[in-house]
């Protein structure tokens, strides 16, 4: 449980680290709060020659509501969306996410950009991102980009940010939807045997007029359940449409056995926890 | 107020004896980061050790080539089993009369084994060498199924006694096999089965798992070569015991040998054992002449350092048909690994796993226990239980439970026809124990009321009407479990390790101003030794237990003793304290007499005082002949209040307790929720009330962390699947249920103030009324059992085979 060596480098601006990154290529690799890449550097499992911590760059540490976006710097903490009254009234969803993420000592330290950035898979951030319809901001040596949530993530591990560039930002609409973020573990601190973020909105007729669906760790990717979400708005949410959502759903997901189970178990596990995201939302409007 | 107007009452509750819920004097520097453990010791020129380990669970290993490590600036240097031999340390003995690899002599047999040991100025560079050691393995065919070891086409694990056909504990038939232990009438009981009205069989498995402390395993050995002492700081669960193992191994005379157990964060039997890393860490000690340190990782702990259980237990129980309890018999396939580690009193392969037949009177029963050799780390200790009672607990409690649906009877209507009676006490079991005391029916009772049994049935019966009409997708269960313990290893007679009787020891100077210290054989890893033992010396003595130290763990210093485990401490290091307080109290007595100017048998004992007979305003604190002893001639009497006990226990001692556990169960994700947890213990006499409720809820949630998904699981390569706090079940005190904890008191007769231990109490009755539960929610859909541990996607998996989910 001892790292490999490597240098430390605390930049204190956005164009020092993103220089830094350029200057020290693929031996370099960014830390946030650390849960992800720590763990992996204690196993050796990942040998970064240079660790460029973010922790000292301020502009990258907000939360800001306007004009119907949120907007939130990557470096924020999971403890800080949990805190934060702006984010409770724009998009509730993401503080019940926050609080089934690890544990409150986890939560001071883990960061929304760590968690959406590294394409872990057992991540819960990258679904609901998904869910929110975010998109995140990459900043590289040729400037800034944003790229959609929906197209972010390639395979484990792997997303369409180029090594070279961070993600510093993430930026969603405010949502005020009926909402659900249900997730089965083992225990606290576990990754999800299987997590659905759930959106539906309910017009003034009673009709559903906004639906997202995105399920977390039944893949190696988030999956973004489009067609579910189609089926909804048009049929209405009722016992049958529920039903053919979560059956369209679990088309899409390839869970794969291991110590939570087998797949099996996963697929069955991963429908009635949508089944009852979907009821939880739709009885939130 | 002067000392004479205290009422007796006053001067009682003043000491903090037996009874009072003191505050542990411990958690003072715990709770405050002041706690000293082995890793916090750090020495001039200290060094650090760290393993090159096993990536395979069955390989040769063809070369070690340590050149690169050698090359790193601040490596010292790198052993092997070539560099242990001429010393003859590259194996070493194990408690179960076995002998294990040091490092890798040839061959690896587990994933994880020590293979080559990094002795570094620091434990960062030892990290990186340990990486650039270059071993060449030859993988070998991999044994992991205990049940396909003596097959004739399974490998041969130990090929350094495949000849052997006799080993420490009788005849062996198979390289693979190490021992086979019978206890009981075999050709009876099988009689008493074919003739029975009803059998009951069933195979009962209890996995492996790991006591998985917090502190892991390690130590620090420093060789003075002015002086020729070697000095061991470690994480030792029985300090003398390692001494004297140090001493035999290394040819250093014994009192040139000084151990230590400093704080210890936690053992539950994994620090019983002698470890590589200890040996290795002595002799890099010796080589380099400076102190070394060896401290293992959590993933070492838990694929290296020894595991608990992984004992299947197939039974046949037979009953009339009114469910009167006829014979019980068992046979055990004990998976222990590649080397046999048990921790166990010698003469006992496997434990005391003939306490089986639990807290029933069965007439006959039969017990043969066979151990294995697979491709697994070895261990095999007692995890927070003594010696594989909590198999045997686990074993008769589920058949209990499966006889009960053979019978179609209510099960806890048959453990109460079955309890042995309060007056055959004290009761001689078919395999071999004197129980010493129990009031089983009083208990049960009580605990049956405490949870208003008859509505939960009723309740659960409604529920599966519910269930059934598609109105609910949760069941609801109800766990049951009496349990008996036998714990207080041992009578010397019987009991041994290595050799060494398991009496223990207390040692007692009384300070001229009438304060104490108590030294003991024992050592504490968080049961509050320092609190609980002051409490019984408080009430013997008449000294506060706030004026009494208590020390252990320095073998300089310390009386001889065989440690803490098996709940041993109360029972024997415990009476041996009272015993010794009670000659204190004899030399004070004439002391006392004496200084009142009256003859011996005319004063009397009196909560702290010695008092004349028909005169209580004439009397003598201790405190006062305490100093009347260091300060005056006392004719025919030394001077000083010095005195020791060595206690050999006459018999085991036997807690036992009620405990009922109630779980809904969701069948479709298979998640289970405790809604109540009622737990009576009876440990004999109570010494503090506080620190039994704190170890009842402490060995609750670990028995819950076995049941419902704690475990060490191998994949068919021996491939550790659960190596981290990841996978591996660890309860926060988010999964920890409330807890509701009762008790009825029946002392011991044998012990000296009655104390019978109740530490491991928990763990052993815990784990079978946790599993109970999720049996019993589906009993009523035909499940008769479904092996632990019981996590979400085995409930899923047992609701799916019953056809719940269709």
């Amino acid at each position: 449980m001892i790292p490999g060596r490597f240098e430390y480098h605390q930049p204190e601006t956005l164009p020092a680290a993103v220089a830094l990154l350029s200057d020290l290529g693929e031996d370099a690799r960014v830390i946030a709060g650390g849960h992800s890449l720590i763990p992996m550097m204690k196993l050796r499992l990942a040998m970064p020659e240079h660790l460029i911590d973010l922790r000292a760059i301020g502009t990258l540490r907000h939360i800001t509501v306007a004009d119907g976006q949120v907007r939130i710097g990557a470096m924020t903490t999971q403890a800080e969306i949990i805190d934060s009254g702006a984010l409770q009234q724009s998009a509730p969803i993401l503080r019940e996410t926050s609080l089934q993420i690890a544990d409150p000592q986890v939560r001071y330290a883990g960061t929304i950009g760590g968690n959406v950035a590294n394409g872990d898979p057992g991540n819960d951030m990258p679904a609901l991102m998904q869910c929110l319809d975010a998109s995140f901001k990459l900043q590289g040596p040729s400037g800034e980009r944003e790229v959609a949530a929906r197209e972010f993530y390639e395979a484990a591990y792997f997303t369409a940010r180029d090594d070279l560039e961070i993600l510093t930002e993430i930026l969603f609409p405010v949502s005020t939807a009926g909402y659900a973020y249900e997730k089965q573990k083992r225990k606290i601190g576990d990754y999800a045997t299987a997590a659905a973020a759930v959106l539906l909105g309910k017009g003034a007729d009673g009709n559903c007029n906004h639906a997202a669906i995105a399920l977390t760790n039944l893949a190696d990717t988030p999956i973004y359940c489009e067609e579910a979400c189609a089926q909804l708005l048009q049929s209405g949410v009722n016992a049958a449409s529920i039903q053919s959502a979560v059956q369209s759903a679990m088309g899409q997901i390839e869970p794969v056995d291991d110590n939570r189970g087998p797949a099996e178990f996963k697929k069955h596990a991963a429908a009635v926890i949508l089944k009852r995201a979907i009821d939880i939302a739709w009885s939130r409007n | 107020m002067s000392a004479a107007e205290e009422t007796i009452q006053e001067r009682t509750a003043a000491l903090k004896g037996l009874g009072t819920s003191r505050k542990r004097v411990e958690d003072a520097r715990f709770t405050q980061g002041k706690g000293n453990y082995v890793d916090d010791i750090k020495m001039p020129d200290m060094l650090f050790g760290d393993f090159v380990r096993s990536p395979y669970a069955h390989a040769r290993v063809k070369s070690i080539d340590s050149s690169a490590a050698m090359a790193v600036p601040g490596v010292i240097a790198v052993l092997t089993a070539q560099d242990l031999e001429p010393l003859s340390l590259h194996w070493m003995p194990t408690l179960a009369g076995d002998k294990q690899m040091v490092l890798a002599d040839g061959k690896v047999l587990f994933q994880g084994q020590e293979v080559a040991f990094v002795v570094a100025e620091d434990r960062y560079i030892a990290a990186d060498a340990v990486d650039l050691v270059q071993v060449e393995y030859e993988e070998l065919p991999v044994l992991v199924d205990p049940f396909k070891a003596e097959l004739p086409d399974a490998p041969v694990l130990r090929e350094d006694i495949a000849d052997a056909t006799e080993g420490a504990h009788g005849p062996r038939r198979h390289p693979n096999h190490i021992f086979t232990w019978e206890q009981g009438d075999k050709s009876a009981t099988e009689a008493v089965l074919a003739e029975a009205p009803v059998v009951a069989e069933e195979m009962v498995y209890y996995h492996r798992t790991h006591p998985c402390p917090m502190e892991t395993c390690g130590a620090v050995a420093s060789m003075d070569k002015v002086n020729g002492k070697l000095t061991l700081w470690g994480t030792f669960q029985a300090p003398h015991v390692v001494r004297t193992v140090a001493s035999l191994l290394s040819g250093i005379a014994e009192h040139n040998i000084r151990v230590v157990s400093p704080d210890i964060g936690g053992g539950f039997g994994n620090k019983v054992g002698v470890y590589p890393g200890y040996v290795c860490a002595i002799v890099a000690s010796i080589v380099t002449g400076q102190p070394v340190k060896w401290i293992e990782d959590r993933m070492e702990n838990l694929s290296a350092t020894a595991f608990a259980r992984d004992y299947w237990m197939k039974g046949k129980i037979a009953a009339t048909d009114d469910g009167k309890i006829l014979g019980l018999w068992c046979h055990t396939t004990a998976d222990h690994g590649a080397f046999d580690a048990c921790a166990d009193p010698t003469k006992y392969p496997a434990g005391f796993m003939n306490i089986c037949t639990g807290s029933y009177d069965i007439p006959m029963a039969y017990l043969a226990v066979d151990g294995i050799y697979t491709n697994k780390a070895p261990g095999g200790v007692a995890y927070r239980c003594s010696f594989r009672v909590t198999e045997a607990a686990y074993f008769i409690e589920r058949m209990i439970e499966v006889l009960a649906i053979k019978l179609n009877m209510d099960a806890a209507e048959l453990r109460a026809k079955n309890f042995i009676r309060k007056d055959q006490f004290p009761y001689h079991s078919a395999l071999g124990w004197e129980y010493d005391s129990g009031d089983y029916h009083t208990a049960w009772n009580k605990a049956l009321e405490a949870v208003n049994y008859t509505g939960l049935r009723a309740e659960q019966a409604q529920q599966v009407e519910d269930f059934k009409a598609g109105k609910t997708r949760k069941l609801m269960g109800i766990g049951l479990c009496h349990f008996t313990e036998i714990v207080g290893a041992g009578p010397v007679k019987n009991c041994d390790i290595l050799g060494m009787g398991m009496f223990d020891s207390c040692e007692i100077r009384i300070h001229p101003t009438g304060s104490a210290i108590a030294r003991l054989g024992t050592i504490s890893q968080g049961q509050g030794h320092a609190t609980t033992f002051a409490q019984i010396l408080a009430s013997e003595i008449g000294i506060s237990a706030d004026d009494i130290t208590v020390e252990e763990g320095d073998t300089d210093t310390a009386p001889y003793g065989l440690g803490t485990y098996g709940s041993r401490s109360t029972p024997v290091a415990g009476a041996a304290t009272a015993m010794a307080g009670r000659k204190i109290r004899a030399k004070a007595q004439m002391i006392a007499a004496y200084l009142l100017e009256v003859h011996d048998n005319d004063i009397e004992w009196e909560v702290d005082r010695f008092v004349v007979k028909g005169a209580p305003e004439r009397f003598k604190t201790m405190k006062e002949v305490a100093f009347a002893s260091y300060t005056q001639v006392i004719p025919g009497v030394e001077p000083g209040l010095e005195a020791v006990s060595y206690y050999d226990p006459p018999n085991m001692t036997y807690p036992f307790g009620a405990y009922i556990c109630v779980m809904d169960i969701d069948v479709d994700t298979g998640e289970s929720d405790i809604r109540q947890f009622y737990a009576l213990d009876d440990c004999g006499t109570r010494i503090n009330p506080m620190i039994i409720e704190g170890q009842v809820h402490g060995g609750l949630t670990e028995a819950l962390a076995i049941a419902l998904g704690q475990e060490i699981a191998y994949d068919e390569l021996g491939n550790v699947k659960t190596g981290s706090l990841m996978d591996f079940f660890i309860p926060t005190s988010w999964e920890t249920p409330n807890y509701q904890t009762d008790f009825t008191e029946t002392p011991s007769p044998h012990h000296p103030i009655g104390a019978k231990g109740v530490g491991e109490s928990p763990n052993v009755g815990g784990v079978p009324a946790f599993s109970n539960a999720i049996n019993d929610a589906f009993r009523a859909f035909g499940l008769t059992h479904t092996h632990m541990p019981h996590d979400h996607w085995r409930i899923w998996k047992t609701a799916n085979d019953l056809g719940l989910h269709s």
